[in-house]
């Protein structure tokens, strides 16, 4: 909503009549005024970019990311979000949950090579034997950055305030609603009793916060942590500095009891568009790039050749999917939207699936950078990744697919597929406008639906949530980041999930609600053995894959990419491949290696400033002469 | 300078001439600039002048009344709901939505929040930003100063570039010069400022073959310098925004200055001028273009009003942390406390900047307003 367009321009009464009467009077010798007071201004405002192109020579300090004067080693991450909140009861986005995952400490961490939970700020942690009441034992041995010892109280007063919904609940309590109870009885022991048992207590991400610092804040609700520098933490880095829309510096916390990082300074640094970010990264002022949420194939390929950069392309978090509207309805059944009934039956959806050329879309959409879909959780979640089995699979079969639309009553008129009451079988399919891969796929799934004798219409909307919240779709492309702990994304296909009022937002993703799966849910939220818990996650997404409601295509990958003259190791989650920007802990930045050489901008810069002295010299001769002949040229007029 | 641009004596005779033939002229400003050179009662003019200016106030407070009204339904027609924006792909319970929802105050009615709005921004109260959870005046204030100089520096520099080389190229009209920077203006006015943006990152700030970086890639500061070395280090991530504003920006004013100062070169006053043996500099310069400023005032006030409103495309490739750049991430949100404050914060400028333009043109040209 701009009263300009992209160029400023605007519009403007200009008259059209143009006089062309050249005038070359002969004009008595005067000597020249003084030029008009703005090109006095012009020429300042000109000496001043001058001045300011010139000064690049003078500092040459910000174009490295690392090896400063100094010798501190620096890593510059460029990222294009921008942080919503630094305080740990309201930031939500991923930059700013990332921030608090370096800065505080979480009672757990997941293992980098298969995410199991390990300790963190708990070293243990067990159930009483009535499944409610779990014990944590809390590290003696964390300091909080002022010095002061970091407890079990400072935990209990952290997951207190939570409860309390004093405007703290944004952020983090999902992770509370089942808690009865949180006490610490003694320094090393945090108790927290539930009302129901949870097994996912192993996995609260709940950021820490230090209570003697943080009960002198006056209403937390307004507080954004963003005033007062060194922020108090304990985690393996300290919030230094923080710019709105520019930078987030963190520095290393020497005294992290798991060990000190290897970079001195760690800076989020904020590039809003993808390309500038890239350019940036080839010239070493920053020395990693996280796609947003991925590089671009394009961008991908032009960074392959170069030297010192490497691309990092691992299994993601995400998957990528298509949900069926399973006939939008509210907690208490009162149904609404208007989903096409044809999806009522399980045939034409499975149908659908079998139509779905899955490995197509990765080489021909990914471009490679993908990984094809089949169980609802990423394979990189070892633990409760889940395949069909041979007979279960619904690979590519259009034949069966016509099978099956055949026997749901679904024949073939022409060239279009007709129910019993003679309509044709057409189907419209939400689009996110704003990615370009659901465009891309929606090309695809009209071509392979429309040989079947399906049409489809794909519907591309800057904001799907409109219709999607109101049931008013039939399809819809559909994506989750999957985290270690799988409770979550299990339980937005849940009936509890469902809008309490039609057309109301609530957690549910696509208006699922099912006996089985719901008692599979509860089951496995009260199940405390690891595996017996898995095979319970597993049966939920065969049940999944079955109902047809949600079809996964793929399981993007992430596409980063680092300098390696400036980064000489780092850890990716799952360590044997797998990202590095928002992982599910700090392992990337806290295990990065600096290079041992300088950045390769370092010898570039210099130079630069003799070329950039040169280059400005040549520009103010050449001006300088233009200036001269042309005073010669109007001599004439002059006289 | 010439060997006659020492001499004292020649600079005042200079002057004189050029003020006498000023007095003479026709249709020249001078005589009518201002009441002193006019017949008639001057508590007339005045009266007359202050009704002009209070209807022009008059006029201008009508619109900001439109703007809140419109600032406040108008983004509430983008469709989405910002709470599930904001929530989106994260994991939260109903609960938290609700919450939320209460929090912003969504769940009231659309009247009752209307009315809410309306007290409060009389009073300077903007709401608080879903978002950032701060308050929208804080935001604002925060990015306005990125804003100002990125913008404010390109203006300066294009209007003055525009006005000079319209004028030029004017007085030369139909010559190789006037025809290359026309046609400069035009293709640089035409092309968008991301892509030039982009180009001018990967040519001068990434460098390119024997070219070395020259330039930062993005944003206002490295962020280690303080004092002065601070002021080069913004000054220096500022060159490549500042360039690519200027470079898409110059041509207007240019194309403005050029066609007024063309409609002004047949003017009868000009040969009087020439007649009296004055220099074709100040022909052009004390005769022809302050008549032919005016358009090129009207054009300059309306760019002034829209340097506050930043420049979203070229803040986003450059990273510059402006009011351009948070309008958009309000915008995707929406975020409406924050995009209601911005819209109204950008269409004041603009308002005010108008209504300034049209009290000072009775001042500039009496014609106006009579």
């Amino acid at each position: 909503m701009d009263t300009q367009d992209q160029h400023g321009r605007t519009r403007t009464r200009t008259r059209t009549r143009t006089t062309r009467t050249r005038t070359r009077t002969r004009t008595r010798p005067t000597r020249l005024h003084p030029r008009l007071p703005f090109l006095a201004a012009a020429a300042a405002a000109a000496a001043f970019t001058l001045t300011a192109a010139l000064a690049t020579p003078l500092n040459p300090a910000p174009q490295q990311a690392e090896a400063k004067d100094d010798g501190k080693k620096t890593l510059t991450v460029a990222v294009a979000q921008s942080v919503d909140s630094l305080s740990p009861f309201v930031a939500q986005r991923l930059l700013s949950t990332s921030v608090h995952r370096l800065t505080y400490e979480y009672l757990t961490n997941y293992d980098p090579k298969d995410n199991h939970a390990v300790p963190a700020f708990a070293t243990k942690w067990e159930s009483s034997a009535d499944k409610l009441t779990w014990t944590y034992t809390i590290r003696s041995n964390s300091k909080w950055s002022d010095g002061k010892k970091a407890t079990a109280e400072d935990a209990a007063w952290t997951f207190n305030k939570i409860m309390s919904k004093e405007g703290t609940a944004t952020a983090n309590s999902n992770f509370v609603t089942n808690f009865k109870k949180v006490t610490a009885p003694t320094p090393t022991k945090l108790v927290i009793e539930l009302k129901k048992p949870q097994s996912t207590m192993a996995a609260l991400d709940v950021p820490i916060v230090p209570k003697h610092v943080w009960e002198k804040v006056d209403d937390i609700s307004k507080f954004n942590n963003d005033k007062d520098f060194p922020v108090v933490g304990n985690g393996p880095f300290v919030l230094s500095e923080f710019k709105v829309d520019q930078y987030v510096k963190l520095r290393a916390n020497k005294n992290f009891w798991r060990g000190a990082p290897k970079f001195d300074e760690l800076v989020f640094k904020t590039y809003k568009d993808q390309d500038a970010a890239v350019a940036a990264l080839r010239k070493g002022e920053v020395s990693f790039v996280a796609g947003q949420p991925a590089l671009t194939p394009a961008q991908a390929n032009g960074l392959k050749g170069e030297p010192d950069i490497k691309v990092n392309n691992g299994p993601g978090r995400r998957f990528f999917a298509l949900a069926t509207n399973p006939g939008a309805r509210t907690r208490d059944g009162k149904k609404f939207g208007d989903g096409h009934p044809a999806l009522l039956d399980k045939r034409v959806r499975q149908a659908l699936f079998l139509s779905v050329d899955r490995k197509a879309i990765v080489d021909k959409v990914f471009q490679g950078n993908a990984v094809e879909g089949a169980g609802y959780i990423p394979p990189r979640f070892s633990e409760y990744s889940w395949k069909p089995s041979a007979d279960q699979e619904l690979g590519y079969d259009p034949q069966r697919a016509a099978k099956l639309l055949d026997e749901a009553g679904y024949r073939k008129k022409g060239s279009k597929r007709v129910g019993k009451d003679g309509k044709p079988l057409d189907f419209r399919i939400l689009c996110h406008a704003t990615d370009p891969n659901d465009k891309a796929v929606g090309k695809y799934l009209k071509e392979w639906w429309g040989d079947l004798g399906i049409g489809l219409k794909v519907n591309c909307l800057d904001d799907v949530s409109v219709p999607w919240y109101a049931g008013e779709y039939d399809l819809a492309f559909d994506g989750w980041s999957v985290n270690p702990d799988p409770d979550f994304v299990l339980g937005i296909h849940t009936c509890a999930a469902l809008p309490e009022k039609a057309k109301e937002s609530a957690a549910t993703d696509n208006f699922i609600c099912d006996n089985k799966y719901d008692e599979l849910y509860e089951k496995q939220l009260a199940e405390y053995d690891p595996a017996k818990r898995a095979a319970l996650v597993k049966q939920m997404e065969s049940w999944l894959y079955d109902s047809g409601y949600m079809n996964v295509i793929a399981y993007p990958n992430a596409v980063e990419a680092y300098r390696t003259d400036q980064i000489k190791s780092i850890t990716t989650m799952p360590s044997a491949a797998g990202n590095i920007y928002g992982q599910d802990g700090y392992w990337s930045w806290w295990s990065a290696v600096p290079a041992s050489g300088k950045g390769s901008s370092d010898g570039g810069s210099s130079t630069g400033v003799i070329i950039g002295i040169a280059v400005a010299a040549v520009v103010l001769a050449g001006g300088g002469a233009l200036f001269a002949m042309r005073r010669r040229s109007t001599a004439d007029d002059r006289e | 300078m010439t060997a006659a641009g020492n001499n004292p004596a020649a600079i005042l005779a200079a002057e004189a001439e050029a003020a006498r033939a000023d007095r003479g002229a026709p249709d020249g400003p001078a005589e009518q600039a201002g009441p002193r050179g006019r017949r008639g009662p001057r508590a007339r003019d005045t009266t007359a002048y202050l009704q002009y200016v209070a209807g022009k106030l008059g006029g201008a407070l009508v619109s900001m009344f439109a703007v809140l009204v419109t600032s406040f339904f108008l983004f509430r027609l983008i469709p989405g709901d910002p709470v599930k924006q904001m929530t989106g792909g994260r994991r939260v319970s109903s609960e938290q939505l609700a919450a939320m929802r209460t929090e912003f105050g969504l769940d009231q009615p659309v009247w009752q929040q209307f009315t809410d709005y309306c007290g409060n921004v009389l009073t300077g109260d903007f709401g608080t930003s879903y978002q950032f959870h701060a308050p929208v005046l804080d935001k604002i204030t925060e990015a306005l100063p990125a804003t100002l100089w990125l913008t404010g520096t390109a203006y300066i520099l294009y209007t003055l570039i525009g006005i000079w080389l319209g004028t030029r190229t004017a007085w030369r009209n139909g010559r190789l010069g006037d025809r290359f920077h026309t046609g400069l203006a035009l293709t640089l006015y035409s092309v968008p400022s991301f892509w030039l943006g982009l180009l001018l990152i990967i040519t001068f700030s990434v460098g390119m073959g024997p070219l070395p970086g020259l330039f930062p890639t993005g944003g206002m500061e490295s962020g280690d310098e303080s004092g002065f070395a601070y002021v080069v280090d913004v000054a220096h991530h500022m060159v490549l925004p500042v360039l690519t504003l200027v470079a898409v920006g110059y041509a207007q004013t240019l194309l403005v200055m050029r066609s007024s100062l063309l409609d002004e070169m047949g003017g009868d006053y000009l040969t009087t001028a020439r007649a009296k043996g004055l220099r074709d500099d100040l022909v052009r310069r004390r005769h022809a273009v302050p008549n032919a400023l005016l358009p090129t005032v009207t054009l300059m006030f309306v760019n002034l009003g829209t340097v506050v409103a930043g420049a979203i495309l070229v803040e986003t490739v450059f990273s510059w942390p402006g009011l351009g750049g948070l309008f958009y991430q309000a915008l995707s949100v929406p975020d409406l406390p924050l995009v209601q404050g911005l819209f109204f914060v950008f269409a004041t400028a603009v308002i005010l900047m108008n209504t300034v333009a049209d009290v000072i043109y009775p001042l500039l040209d009496p014609r106006v307003g009579r």
